[in-house]
């Protein structure tokens, strides 16, 4: 295979295929957060943050 | 006790293998760089010897490490480092712009333009931004993993590496080492350390996420994950160099021509879109939603603002070579992803914004909120200028003139410098215990200066650059150019003095900045009336009696 026909052939791949299956795990991907009974777990994931102590390592908590 | 002769083996190793290099080195640069990698050497193997608890080691009694509390060592150093870096990058900017705007402030050969430019933009990027990335991923990581640091030794290696990494590139710079690529300029010695380094710190972030006690990865964790892993890529692919001589300093790239120029771009790009935004974006996650105390706006929203960039920013960095030897349609691939990242760049914005939804009073009484606000703010503003600063007929007025220049500083100073202070501000009272900052009022002052210092800086550059782009264009009856090129620098010397003053007054509020976070690790509280107190009149305070 030349070099201009193995840029050919990525290219070709890149504007159909490789279109098709990128846009689809796009899809899917920014689907996931809105499939049913997501919200719990996004609100429990949202609010996490709030459970820690959040004091540096040296400090002792009082 | 093996275990102490092998750590002091391997600092002798490294020391003994800089040695080496620093005898055989055949230009001077390459000499000093192995001197200093040397000397790290040297000082790391003093200090394995010197802290080691040697009667511990011989009885076997060693206090084991306090699985109980978070290990805030390194993001501690982090703090003060990312100011100090902060501080000396604000300076040597304020350098450069008097330099252009007086050209006489340019010191042969090792202070010139040439030379401390990529210093200063390696300052501010890779000193400041990465010193403060790599603290807060630290910090963040364990907070919403619920689980300490996974491989400490590896953790100090990765942070005090990266601080070498720094030393020498800038050092590299003066001395003239440089590859001449954008965000890029390190020799091929240097990009070795530096992936080294990098390959340690996905290794510690990724085995913390492992040992994780959450069932979810906060979103902040999935930004942070993705600006480690995709810089690896990047660098690994713009620096495929090949060293005239593995003692010297110099390298030619394998790319060349407009694929080099691609890559380099392809690079540079995603630098700003992976470094300064989604590892920034990653902060803006943790610690907007902490100091507002309210959960972030939309967590959905935050996930499609995550894949919508990742799969998006990648594509955007033929933009920068409009009208070059890069094929057409790449060009317009690069323009239309540019101008498709505006809506995630925007969702991400709301999403920020949003988060003081109902507590908005607090954009008044809290200085560090009013600064993510106006953080968040900036990140939406540069995030509009760029994509359509991307579109090849505004890009043919703006490109190579200074109003891009504009745009990186309201981008950096604006989002990156911003959310940055704010971060330090919420950390540093936390991380040594301290009930809060030195003074509240000062950072109500380092607020201003640096807003005020942005408008200047911004708006001179804006006007700078399109005077410059038209004066380029100007074409007269006869056919020929209107404009010398000195004629346009000259018509824009008083834009580069607004330029500087709008310095000025950056870097003056990061001396502020710098001063007030020392203060407060000193352990002193500024005796200062609050910022905002509802007034209280105890005449008034009373039933109203009718009129006899």
């Amino acid at each position: 295979m030349s070099p201009h026909s193995t840029y050919e052939t990525l290219r070709q791949f890149a504007d159909s295929w490789g279109l098709v299956a990128t846009f689809v795990l796009f899809v899917v991907l920014v689907a996931w957060p809105f499939r049913p009974g997501a919200r719990k777990a996004n609100e429990e994931a949202a609010n996490m943050i709030f459970a820690e102590d959040n004091r540096g390592g040296d400090y002792n908590g009082e | 006790m093996e275990s102490i002769v092998a750590r002091a083996g391997l600092w002798l190793v490294a020391l003994m293998f800089a040695i080496f290099m620093f005898v055989n080195a055949v230009d001077t640069g390459f000499a000093i760089h192995m001197a200093v990698f040397g000397l790290a050497a040297l000082v790391g193997l003093g200090f394995s010897l010197v802290k080691t608890n040697y009667l511990a080691a011989a009885t076997g009694t060693g206090v084991a490490l306090d699985q109980g509390k978070y290990d805030d060592d390194l993001v501690r150093a982090g703090v003060i480092l990312t100011t100090f870096w902060g501080v000396v990058g604000f300076l040597v900017g304020l350098v450069i712009a008097l330099q252009l705007a007086f050209p006489l402030l340019n010191f042969e050969p090792f202070l010139n333009f040439g030379r401390i430019r990529p210093l200063h933009t390696s300052a501010v990027i890779f000193a400041f931004g990465g010193t403060a990335l790599i603290s807060t991923s630290f910090y963040v990581v364990q907070r919403t993993c619920r689980a300490r640091l996974a491989l400490p030794g590896v953790a100090r290696f990765v942070f005090w590496g990266y601080q070498l990494f720094i030393v020498l590139a800038a050092t590299g710079y003066v001395l003239g080492i440089t590859q001449a690529k954008e965000y890029a300029e390190p020799e091929w010695y240097v990009d070795l350390w530096l992936t080294l380094v990098w390959v340690a710190y996905l290794a510690v972030f990724v085995g913390t996420i492992m040992k994780r006690k959450e069932p979810h990865i906060y979103v902040a964790n999935w930004f942070y994950l993705s600006f480690i892993i995709t810089v690896a890529m990047l660098h690994l692919v713009n620096n495929v160099n090949l060293p005239i001589s593995v003692f010297g300093s110099r390298s030619y790239p394998l790319w060349g021509g407009v694929q080099g120029a691609l890559v380099q771009w392809w690079y540079g790009h995603n630098a700003v879109g992976f470094f300064l935004t989604a590892g920034f974006l990653a902060m803006m996650y943790y610690f907007v939603p902490k100091q507002a105390e309210r959960p972030v706006y939309s967590y959905r929203l935050s996930i499609v603002h995550f894949w919508a960039l990742i799969f998006l920013y990648i594509w955007a960095g033929p933009h920068h070579l409009h009208y070059t030897a890069l094929p057409d349609w790449a060009q317009t691939l690069g323009m239309v992803f540019s101008v498709m990242l505006w809506m995630p760049s925007w969702g991400g914005m709301i999403n920020g914004l949003m988060t003081l939804n109902g507590a908005w009073d607090k954009v008044r009484t809290d200085p560090i909120i009013r600064m993510m606000v106006m953080s968040v703010a900036f990140y939406g503003m540069s995030t509009f200028e760029g994509p359509m600063m991307s579109i090849k007929s505004v890009n043919s007025l703006s490109h190579y003139t200074d109003w891009t220049i504009g745009h990186v500083h309201s981008g950096a100073l604006g989002w990156n410098g911003m959310i940055t202070f704010s971060a330090v501000y919420f950390l540093v009272p936390r991380l040594w215990g301290r009930e809060r900052m030195y003074s509240q009022r000062m950072i109500n002052w380092h607020f201003w200066l640096a807003t005020l210092g942005i408008v200047f800086y911004a708006s001179s550059m804006w006007v700078a650059g399109i005077t410059q782009g038209l004066m380029w264009r100007e074409y007269g009856a006869d056919g020929y150019l209107v404009n010398s090129f000195a004629e346009t620098v000259q018509a824009l010397h008083p834009m580069f003095i607004l330029r500087a003053l709008g310095g000025v007054m950056y870097l003056s509020g990061a001396l502020i900045w710098a001063f007030n976070v020392w203060q407060t690790i000193a352990g002193n509280l500024r005796q200062e009336e609050p910022m905002r107190q509802a007034t209280y009149d105890p005449a008034a305070d009373r039933p109203l009696v009718a009129a006899e």
